[in-house]
């Protein structure tokens, strides 16, 4: 071979490598559940996931202090509210704060009546006063008489009892010494919402910082006393960290593993290194792949895929310990090439998923297989040396083919065990599947529970219900407020619903607003109607001057904007709730049901039917949590029917590649008994099946087809001793599978964990069950 | 999650329970200390009455009335049913209080969230608990008159926490609580007139 050509590998192998560190290097990695959602989602999809990513459960940041006594933590409450308003960080800090309280009061008092819903010219009429202002005198005399006194000189007619009347039903967090705190009292609990949207992780972490070391760094704080965070925010956050951290720290340890038990094989650091060249050359190539066909990576398929590609490891442990006898290349690179089809047959439907977490990991296993298998077969043989000077496992190949020799007889057992699984499986069906969308996110229990925690104290908001629609602009968006508003407050009355909140509570539309101002009559008008409207009543219009004075005060001043809100919580409920768009704005309305721990609390399609009338375009009432349920069992759906469709493709390539129906059965029959009994020993262990699962099982066949090929073609050679060299190849390249999918199992994210059993089992079964089912047995 | 204009709540919950401590006098023991009648107070664990309240507020020319029902039971359930002018309604049981209002939804609050409210309450459940220091760390305790003719005075020691009433006056002859006479700081008063209901 010339030098030039012998080198040619190598200089394409390196080129191709410096290309896919340049696109990795300008990556976007992302950790949300993007990855997990819809790519043409419908209508209500596509709000579960807005909602998700930047709605108002994304911004939210619930915060909890322990430790200390309840006064110290309302102190440092306060003093955490007041200096991280002032950071600028955060849209609104809420803790039962008493000034922002009072400034609530005030802008729903002083506004009263351009915030009133139905104000109408009909309200200040003779009689329209005095039936209002007689209402009034009546409630004088009830139980809140002695507080409504204080408000009735400026508004007898009631306008801010009406306006109340909105917010009831709502759930407010408890109060000690001036903050909120948990219903125990164990904790104090504030909520946050940031500035910056959900979707921007790196100012979301900012944030996060920032609360923490503003509470660090509060004067005089006890020692014992400590904050806790939770939100989707924090989560995002955190996950990525945990995902990062936990998937470095496990990826060490598998390799540690690996390259040690490798080692011990190839007695060479050298051997060693080349044989994880194959692994790497996947693994780049595999990240730059989905790079350039999506935009950016997804945390999991990082993480995953990479799994994935550990098939990887096994070339290079097939073709050392082969080649280090006679090798039949021909043969041998025919089984390799078969097994890596079969692998990629049944990777490559996920290509056609219609979320693009799968269809990621499709584009990362496709291509990371092939450069790996390249990188196997005509960079490896380049740069190694003539002779392999191996460990010697001519003993233990023996006696491995001694063992697998008496085992023969025993080759119903996997079919036993395939049958038992069977049943187990039948056992559990109906909660086989595990229809919850958190399952998918790399989140401890110990901090969703954390999270249930401070959302119970905070009564935090049940974003379950809610009905959206856009709108051109801000007005229009609120003038559909206004309208679906009117068509709720029928629904509330009905009993339907328990109540609503609405952006409009709180800013009404401009047309609203001069329509309100344009009810009430001018001074003189109303100095002349009020006596009359007085007559009988007990009450003197001397004393109502400051009524009147409210009046032309609301009438002549201009409309009320945002900027009106600052500093009041009702800032919040308007930005929560309004969203500006590229082209349109979002509006949102909660809806409260009445009975939330119903099973199907609000019937929503009555709703959605009840606000047709609006004519607002567009409309739609959503369930969040049914919605991702649903979203969860379409994509289970899909995952199931996509990975059959693998098998189906897998056994047809077999069967035309082995030109045998029993060959093909040889091979196949074992990966299914595996794929059986995995599925019931998790079941049995009380784990419900994920998507991630699912994925996982597909590598199982992948890398047990391998098994199952090798032993079915006897390795390449017809001679007892290259078939015992084959055979000890597969227990190495086993045993490093089930060590690094193993230690992933110990892993305490349960997204990575449910991997790391799944896959490892899995390839136990699958390697047993091959050597029961597939080898050919001894002449 | 936002924290509403409470005031309402708050002053229904204020005047609701100026009207906790009457059930709770029992037939007159000897001797005439806060001490005893507080001990005595502990042991009524039930009772119904009507009443009839009176609101005199400066505002209005003339006063303004409403009656209906109360009912207690021991230690901290208490129930004011008004029935004219307006049917409302105030439950109160352990911290939480219901009201309801006719033709509105009701409402619950819990005392808790009200510290002045809280304060309150916790000085009356201490008269119907008979636990006179608890009271004493709100109120200063003035009792007077026979017991054909008592009345217990009970003032708030704090300037600030008593921000709605400068005095409650509780009348009584032997076991009957006569009248409740809450005075406010600004001058208005409610004088609330009860009449148990025979047989209870």
């Amino acid at each position: 071979m010339k030098p030039g050509i012998r080198h040619l590998p190598v200089a394409l192998w390196l080129a191709a490598m410096l290309a896919c560190v340049l696109v990795i290097a300008n990556t976007r990695f992302v950790s949300d559940l993007s990855a997990f959602m819809p790519r043409s989602p419908s209508e209500r999809q596509q709000l579960l996931i807005d909602q998700l990513r930047d709605g108002a459960l994304a911004r939210l940041i619930m915060i909890g202090i322990e430790g200390g006594d309840a006064g110290e933590r309302a102190r440092l409450s306060r003093e955490l509210g007041v200096k991280l308003r002032a950071s600028g960080l955060f849209v609104g800090i809420q803790n039962g704060d008493a000034a922002m309280e009072q400034r609530d009061r005030l802008y729903f008092f002083d506004n009263r009546y351009l915030l009133a819903p139905d104000l109408a010219a009909a309200d200040f009429t003779v009689d329209g006063l005095h039936a209002a202002i007689s209402d009034s005198i009546t409630a004088l005399a009830g139980d809140a008489g002695l507080f409504l006194k204080k408000i009735f000189p400026r508004d007898p007619t009631g306008q801010t009892l009406q306006l109340l009347e909105q917010f009831v039903g709502k759930s407010m967090p408890h109060s000690e010494h001036g903050a909120w705190a948990s219903v125990d009292g164990q904790r104090a609990v504030l909520l946050a919402y940031t500035r910056a949207p959900g979707t921007d992780t790196r100012a979301q972490a900012e944030a996060i910082d920032a609360i923490r070391q503003t509470f660090a760094q509060l004067p005089e704080r006890q020692a014992d006393t400590r904050i806790l965070l939770s939100g989707t925010s924090v989560f995002s956050v955190q996950s990525r960290n945990t995902i990062e951290g936990e998937v470095s720290k496990l990826a060490s340890a598998s390799l540690l593993l690996v390259a040690s038990l490798l080692l011990l094989v190839y007695r060479s650091p050298r051997l060693l290194a080349l044989g994880l060249l194959p692994v790497l050359t996947g693994a780049l190539t595999g990240i730059a792949a989905v790079s350039l066909s999506f935009g950016q990576v997804h945390g999991l398929t990082l993480g995953f895929g990479t799994t994935l590609i550990g098939e990887a490891v096994d070339y290079s442990i097939y073709f050392y310990l082969q080649r280090a006898g006679q090798l039949n290349q021909k043969h041998f690179w025919r089984t390799v090439w078969l097994g890596v089809s079969t692998s990629i047959a049944g990777f490559s439907v996920l290509l056609f998923s219609g979320f693009p977490g799968l269809a990621q990991l499709g584009v990362y296993s496709v291509c990371g297989l092939i450069a790996a298998v390249l990188a196997t077969r005509y960079l490896l043989p380049t740069l190694l040396p003539q002779q392999l000077d191996l460990r010697d496992l001519h003993r233990f190949g023996l006696a491995f083919d001694g063992l697998l020799n008496r085992t023969a007889r025993l080759r119903w057992l996997p079919l036993l065990f395939a049958v038992i699984a069977a049943a187990v499986i039948v056992q559990h069906r109906g909660q086989i599947w595990n229809r919850n969308l958190a399952t998918l996110s790399p989140i401890s229990k110990a901090d969703q529970q954390l999270d249930l925690k401070l959302r119970n104290d905070l009564g935090a908001p049940d974003l379950r219900f809610m009905l959206a629609f856009a709108a051109p602009s801000e007005e229009l968006a609120l003038q559909g407020a206004e309208k679906a508003g009117a068509v709720l407050r029928e629904l509330t009355q009905q009993k339907l619903i328990a109540g609503f909140d609405s952006p409009a509570f709180a800013l009404p539309s401009q047309a609203a607003q001069r329509a309100r101002q344009h009810s009430i009559p001018d001074a003189d008008e109303m100095r002349r109607r009020l006596p009359q409207a007085l007559a009988g009543l007990p009450v003197g219009s001397d004393k109502l001057q400051a009524f009147l004075a409210d009046l032309q005060a609301a009438r002549d001043r201009a409309p009320l904007l945002r900027a009106d809100l600052d500093g009041t919580s009702a800032a919040l409920l308007v930005d929560s709730l309004l969203f500006k768009r590229s082209n349109d704005t979002l509006v949102l309305i909660l809806l409260r049901t009445q009975d939330s721990s119903a099973d199907r609390p609000l019937d929503i399609d009555r709703v959605q039917a009840a606000l047709e009338k609006t004519g607002l375009p567009h409309l739609v009432v959503i369930d969040l949590l049914e919605e991702s349920t649903n979203l969860f069992d379409d994509y289970r759906h899909e995952i199931f029917v996509l990975a059959a469709l693998g098998c189906l493709v897998i056994c047809v390539l077999l069967l035309f590649a082995l030109r045998s129906a029993a060959r093909m059965l040889r091979v196949t029959v074992p990966l299914f008994c595996a794929i059986a009994c995995v599925t019931a020993v998790l079941l049995a262990s009380g784990a419900q099946l994920t998507i991630l699962h699912l994925v996982s099982l597909l590598l199982v066949v992948a890398i047990g087809s391998n098994y199952a090929l090798f032993f079915e073609s006897g390795g390449g050679s017809d001679t007892p001793e290259e078939r015992r060299r084959m055979q000890v190849s597969l227990v190495v390249a086993t045993t490093c599978i089930i060590g690094s999918f193993g230690i992933l199992a110990l892993s305490n994210i349960p997204v990575l964990s449910s991997i790391g059993s799944t896959v490892g089992l899995g390839a136990l079964f699958a390697f047993v069950f091959s050597m029961f089912l597939s080898r050919r047995v001894a002449a | 999650m936002m924290k509403l204009p409470d005031i309402a709540r708050l002053a229904c919950l204020l005047s609701f329970l100026a009207c906790l401590p009457l059930f709770a006098l029992p037939a007159w023991a000897e001797g005439w200390q806060p001490a005893q009648l507080m001990e005595l107070l502990a042991q009524k664990k039930t009772g119904k009455a009507t009443f009839t309240e009176k609101k005199t507020i400066g505002i209005l020319d003339q006063p303004v009335v409403s009656s209906g029902k109360l009912s207690f039971t021991a230690p901290d359930k208490l129930e004011k049913i008004t029935l004219t002018p307006q049917r409302e309604s105030l439950l109160l049981d352990g911290d939480t209080l219901t009201i309801e209002r006719q033709g509105k939804q009701p409402m619950t609050v819990n005392i808790k969230n009200h510290p002045e409210a809280a304060m309150f309450i916790e000085s009356i459940r201490g008269t119907l608990a008979g636990d006179l220091s608890a009271l004493e760390r709100f109120y200063r305790v003035e009792l007077s008159g026979a017991p054909d003719h008592w009345q217990l005075k009970l003032t708030p020691r704090q300037e600030d926490a008593g921000t709605v009433f400068s005095s409650i006056r509780i009348a009584g002859s032997q076991a009957d609580v006569k009248t409740i006479h809450l005075e406010q700081r600004d001058g208005d008063q409610s004088v609330m007139t009860i009449t148990p209901i025979p047989g209870q």
